[in-house]
């Protein structure tokens, strides 16, 4: 120990060089004629000798990387368009429901009806960028809006295991009428309901477990031309398994496993009906 | 959907504002990614010492990246370290059940310096080398040292904030942080030293 404990902040403020002049003068000048300093700079040195010469330093593990990274995409929401300053009219979100169907659009009515010429121009113009509104984005949408569930402690709007309690709840909130059967003996009790937005429009998801795991289920009317194929597929480390019936198009999502999920699609359409 | 024809230029403009927000998101994003995403290692550094354990660690650190986000309005462009290590430090005081009074410290050592016997005698520095090898006796030596102290070190040597930036991290006067500083290299010095001179002796 030092002879001069006061002298201790100091002789640390040296080696951390976070001394002014004035004290950095005063010390020097006091280390030349006391040896009880001189060995206790030394001793402070020789301890950062120490820390700086092995790797000390912990790094992030990959994967947490990626988890964060994930949570911050979920948390910005969907990328913007680029095209969207000039028209950012929700033609991508339709394009992307149909599966690619512009023609469906164009025919469908609503534009004829309602839409401006222009509107139409500009769909036109969006039939090149078409291929980008892939399954990839809409999966991405998905992933990220269920990631988004789960962090933000915002699973539900209405928490309830009672489906007579779920179901009206979505009158009024979107224009369809979501199944919302009883499934806990099946091993999927239910959580409750919730609005969410794909593609900028209002989906209902409809919320389950398995064991711990959540099961976001998004549902949204069919276009009338969007593939009745089924989807099972993985995504950023999530199970996707996508189905249509009764005009309504059905995304589950979930970290389970692949086949936990098509248990759950079974276990749904047996008790939609 | 259908019939809600007459409404459409009201959809269009909610749809507009819509993608004006998801616009403003997305910059703030970008904003964040760029400012904070390269500290994660600084953030998980002061975290893993903090909680000793490396599970506790990764939840700390994605904890304080999702409330670094959600608080990144309030960060006016000061040194994103420090500001990062600020709430990793905060989210750890929650995860173990949430006073500041872990941080302050036993009066005992600030006063006396001395080390706990018991860390003496069970986990000094040689019986770590023997289980483990240098860099992680070290280490273990480091997760050995009593709070508020052991945090003080990191953020010093291995994080190598300045006074200050410790200072507004803990939350004490800078003059604290130097007697801290000190308490934690002494006994630091007092574990290692007498091992690293009878090493360089044989």
């Amino acid at each position: 120990m030092s002879l001069h404990p006061d002298k201790l902040p100091l002789l640390h403020g040296l080696v951390d060089g976070e001394l002014d002049a004035a004290n950095t003068i005063a010390i020097e000048a006091h280390l030349k004629t006391c040896p009880d300093c001189r060995a206790e700079l030394e001793q402070i040195q020789a301890v950062r000798d120490l820390i700086a010469a092995a790797p000390l330093r912990e790094h992030a593990p990959e994967s947490l990387h990626k988890r964060i990274a994930l949570m911050i995409d979920a948390e910005a929401g969907p990328v913007p368009r680029a095209h969207a300053a000039s028209r950012p009219a929700p033609m991508p979100g339709r394009l992307a429901w149909a599966g690619g169907g512009v023609a469906a659009h164009v025919l469908s009515g609503r534009w004829l009806s309602g839409a401006a010429t222009g509107l139409i121009a500009a769909s036109l113009a969006l039939a090149v960028v078409v291929p980008q509104m892939t399954h990839t984005d809409m999966e991405d949408q998905l992933v990220q809006s269920h990631v988004r569930s789960l962090l933000v402690g915002h699973l539900v709007d209405i928490p309830t295991s009672n489906r007579h309690v779920v179901k009206p709840w979505f009158n009024g909130k979107v224009d369809f009428a979501p199944p919302v059967p009883e499934l806990a003996d099946q091993g999927f009790p239910l959580v409750g309901g919730r609005l969410d937005y794909i593609d900028d429009h209002e989906v209902a998801a409809i919320v389950y477990r398995r064991h711990l795991h959540v099961i976001n289920l998004f549902v949204r009317p069919a276009h009338t031309l969007s593939l009745p194929g089924e989807v099972a597929t993985r995504h950023e480390g999530y199970s996707l398994v996508r189905w249509t019936a009764g005009g309504l198009e059905y995304w589950a999502v979930s970290d389970v496993e692949m086949g936990d999920l098509k248990l759950f699609r079974q276990a749904y359409l047996a008790r939609a009906q | 959907m259908r019939g809600r024809g007459p409404f459409w230029p009201r959809l269009a403009a909610s749809a507009d504002r819509r993608t004006e927000e998801a616009r403003e998101r997305h910059d703030k994003a970008e904003a964040f990614r760029r400012a904070m995403m390269p500290h994660m290692d600084a953030a998980y550094n002061l975290a893993r010492y903090l909680s000793r354990d490396p599970s506790a660690a990764d939840d700390i650190v994605q904890d304080a990246y999702l409330r670094a986000y959600r608080s990144f309005d309030t960060w006016r462009g000061e040194a994103a370290k420090p500001w990062l290590l600020t709430i990793v430090r905060n989210c750890f005081l929650n995860s173990v059940g949430g006073s500041a009074d872990r941080m302050s410290g036993r009066p005992v050592h600030e006063i006396t310096g001395e080390l706990p016997d018991a860390l003496i005698e069970s986990r000094n520095p040689e019986s770590l080398l023997a289980d483990q090898g240098e860099a992680a006796m070290l280490r273990a030596t480091i997760e050995q040292i009593p709070e508020p102290f052991r945090e003080t070190l990191i953020l010093r040597e291995l994080e190598e904030l300045s006074y200050k930036e410790i200072a507004a991290i803990a939350q004490v006067p800078i003059g604290t942080i130097m007697s801290r500083l000190a308490r934690a290299r002494q006994m630091l010095a007092d574990l290692l030293l007498p091992y690293a001179s009878r090493k360089a002796r044989s």
